[in-house]
Formats: C-alpha cells, structure tokens, sequence
C-alpha cells in the first residue's frame, strides 16, 4: 500500500504548490520520509474540502527550493526538516539555520541514517 | 529606532506551557513575533526506531496528555489500514465515546486558563469544578484520569458496562448543566468581551493560507471538521461543525463553549446507538506500506504519516500535531496589538506545546 502523490522534481515544486494555493487548498504540512548521502524524499500534504493531496519530491542532494515564499505556514516544518534531517531549504524565510529545535552548536541531525548520531559521528 | 525584543516564555506567569514567543515591540505595541522552540522537545518520532510497532501505541499516548487517547486512536487506525483490519463496531462507538470526553475535559480546561488569563479566577475554578466530573468518568471507564490508553490495534481493550452507561448519562447531564449555569458570564460577561472582542482577529482566507485547524479555523467562518470524514463511528452519528463568523478570541471562544454540547450530545447518541459485540480483533502480521492518517482533535486536525516496511519497527512516522499547524498564524495575529493582550491571544489558539516539540 502506498499513498497516491504526484511525483515532481525541484523544478517543478514551486509551480505545483503555486497551483494547490490558486485552487483554494490548505497546506497541511510537508513529510520528511528519509533522507541519505543518495538523496532526499519528501511529501507535501494539502487539503481542499477534506479530501488530501500530495505531491512526492525526490531531491538527489541536500537542497531543497523552500515553499514558504507561497505558503508563509511552511517555515515551520521547513525549518523543523533543517533541524532534523540536515536539508537545506533555499528561500526558506524566516530561517532559523537549524536553531528551531537545536542549541546552535554543530550537531549531527537526529533523523539522518547516513551521518546522524546512531553513526557516531 | 529598532523595537525591543522582549522574549514571552517559556516560563511566564501566564502561560500554562512553555510557549517561547520573541516579541518586538514599540511603544507597547507588538510589530514582530517569532516563535522559538526547543525548550522541551523530546524527539518521540525518533522512538519509532527502538520500539516495535504495538510499544509505540504507548509513546504516541504521551505525545500530549490532553488528546492521548486521540494520538493511540489515530495510529492505531493508520495500523490497522496497513494490516487490513476492521475493528468491531462496538470498538468504534467506543472510541467515539473517549475521543468526545477528550474533547470536552480539553475545551473545559481551556475555557477556564482562558479565563484565567483574563484575571477571572472565579470562573476559572468554576469551570475546573465542572472538569473534575469528567475526569471522573475517564477513571471510571478507562481507568487514568488522563492517559487513556484504551486503544490498540485492532480495536479497544476496555468495555462499558450497563451500570457505567446509566451512571454516565447521569454525570453528563450534570455537567450539561453546570456548562448552561455559565454560558451568559462565558459569552456575554463586559469584562469577557472587553478582552476578547476584537481581537486576535484571522479572517477565514488568512486562516486557510496559514494553514489553520480544528476551532482556529471554524471560528474564522471556515466549515471544516475531521470528524466529517466519517472515522471510527462518526460516519453514523449526526453532527455539523459549529462555525462563527469573527475570527477573533470571542469567536474561537464561542466555537469551543457550543463544541461542548455538541460533544455531549454526541456521547449521548453514541451511547444510545452502542452495538453489543466484540472489543477487538485479533491482529496477525507485520505493516508493510505507507499511509497518511487524520483525526480531530480538542484543537483540531492531527495527521499520522505512517511507512512500515514489513518489520517489526516502522520506517517513518511523522505527527503533525494541531498546534504546530496554528503557530504560524501567530506571526500575523499578533502584530499590531497591545502587549497586554498578547497572553489571551496566544491563549485563544489552545497551544500545546508538549504536542508541538512531540
């Protein structure tokens, strides 16, 4: 079972949220499924009238475009995926550079498989 | 000249969580303000990697201790649509039946902080006193006053006897009648719309661009309830979303005090419809996929993103908790107001901040 999502790349995320905000749709937030030294998969939500969409990003490195030039609600969870899983969101506004959840000293991101703190780097 | 950054929290007299807002302000007036977090955050989702699947029912229950049984319930309906299991109709209203004491023991609570922070002690205790009854009820029927971990996969593990129901109806209309005893001070007191009138205020546009949920939105003019969706028994109960017009602090407390009835009224026909049957079913097998899941609860829509790949621990899981998706709107609710009414602005939008640094 998986979820049906559009699948688009950085080219395309800002035209595709864009297009969800010109329909009337909420933002809902944005899944950071996993990210690694291959790349990065990423899922945003949006609703309209109670029915869910989403949209499925695969990056093949760590910088992201960030949403939160379109939907402003988007810095948060941007921000949180900084902290994190290590992405960097271009644009991301306000951007707390990874001081959202952590105390500002270089840390390894928690969630991050490759190079997270169960690696013992 | 530049504002002065004043940090709000995380320790404030006014604040029943560590919220931690930096407020710029000039000349008493807030123009900038910016959320910070951290000061409690737990990293629960990482705990997904270390406890098996059925051990997490217990850790997402501690993600908020005011909706924990609405957490368990979520995820255990994302579980169960993994695996392929329909839990037993008896289960389903049972659910209901916690979710709306939930709700009404969460909006009680809020109503009366709310009132505290209007310096309205005397309502504040009056509408704790009304609570206790609820939290009775939970420890009669579920055994906690607050963590109710009633949920598992598959179904519920607690049951209502005859005597629970006719004793439950017989507190509910108690509490129904203590909640009418204050509407007209809650609703209509000059000091309570002084306060609250006016501001704080989010249009329904503005509330669906910053992503706004459960009474947040509903009190900007927006028509949206979870619940809709039909899951666990609600597809057979009748309800409509109770939705005003203002958007501001009067409004979302409005939206709350008439959600209270409709929560009694809906564990009433639940209890009235309750099918005799199973509690649970058995559960066989490993998850193996991916699903997104929502619920409503006390302040608003939670979504579970849920990836299993056939293990006995899930690949993902992600809780995107209601406060985290109202925060954001703060940013625009608050420039511009005085800072002597930041405490009941921040307070309108019921922020839980174990729920946001889950």
């Amino acid at each position: 079972m998986s979820i049906a999502a559009d699948s688009i790349s950085c080219v395309e995320l800002c035209r595709a949220v864009a297009a969800c905000k010109e329909k009337g749709c909420r933002f809902v937030t944005i899944t950071c499924v996993g990210a690694d030294s291959a790349g990065a998969e990423l899922l945003y939500h949006f609703d309209r009238e109670l029915a869910l969409s989403h949209l499925r990003l695969t990056v093949s490195g760590d910088e992201v475009p960030s949403i939160s030039g379109i939907y402003a609600a988007a810095f948060l969870v941007e921000n949180e995926i900084q902290d994190q899983f290590g992405l960097v969101f271009t644009g991301l506004a306000p951007d707390y550079r990874r001081t959202l959840f952590l105390d500002g000293q270089e840390s390894p991101p928690p969630f991050r498989r490759d190079r997270g703190p169960d690696q013992g780097e | 000249m530049a504002g002065t950054v004043l940090p709000f929290g995380p320790q404030h007299p006014v604040l029943p969580e560590p919220l931690h807002l930096n407020l710029t302000i000039e000349d008493e007036i807030v123009v900038a303000a910016m959320p910070a977090f951290g000061y409690v955050h737990r990293g629960l989702e990482k705990l997904a990697d270390i406890r098996d699947f059925r051990q997490m029912i217990q850790v997402v229950e501690r993600v908020c201790g005011i909706c924990s049984m609405i957490h368990a319930l979520t995820y255990c309906q994302g579980l169960e649509e993994l695996l392929g299991v329909e839990p037993p109709r008896r289960a389903r209203f049972l659910r209901v039946i916690w979710s709306e004491l939930h709700r009404l023991h969460s909006h009680l609570l809020w109503l009366g902080l709310f009132a505290d922070a209007m310096g309205f002690e005397s309502l504040f205790m009056q509408l704790w006193k009304i609570r206790e009854r609820i939290m009775d009820i939970n420890e009669a029927t579920a055994g906690n006053r607050v963590i109710l971990s009633v949920n598992v996969i598959g179904g519920v593990r607690r049951d209502l006897d005859a005597g629970q129901t006719g004793w439950l109806l017989t507190e509910l209309a108690e509490v129904e009648k203590g909640i009418n005893a204050l509407g007209r001070t809650i609703l209509s007191d000059y000091t309570v719309q002084q306060r609250t009138r006016g501001k704080g205020v989010i249009g329904g546009r503005q509330a669906l661009e910053f992503g706004c949920v459960g009474p947040m939105l509903r009190a900007s003019g927006v028509s949206q309830d979870i619940r809709l969706l039909g899951y666990a028994a609600y597809g057979e109960l009748d309800f409509a979303p109770v939705v005003e017009q203002d958007g501001d602090c009067h409004a979302r407390c409005r939206v709350r005090f008439a959600e209270l009835g409709q929560s009694i009224d809906l564990i009433r026909q639940a209890l009235a419809k309750l099918p005799a049957g199973d509690l649970s079913v058995p559960v066989k097998g490993r998850p193996e996929g991916e699903t997104v899941v929502r619920a409503e609860q006390p302040r608003g829509e939670c979504l579970y993103y849920i990836k299993a790949n056939g293990g006995r621990f899930l690949e993902r899981l992600r809780i995107r908790t209601p406060t985290f998706a109202n925060i954001p709107a703060l940013t625009a609710m608050l420039p511009g107001l005085e800072l002597a009414d930041v405490p009941v602005v921040l307070l309108s939008i019921d922020p839980c901040i174990s729920c946001t640094e889950r």
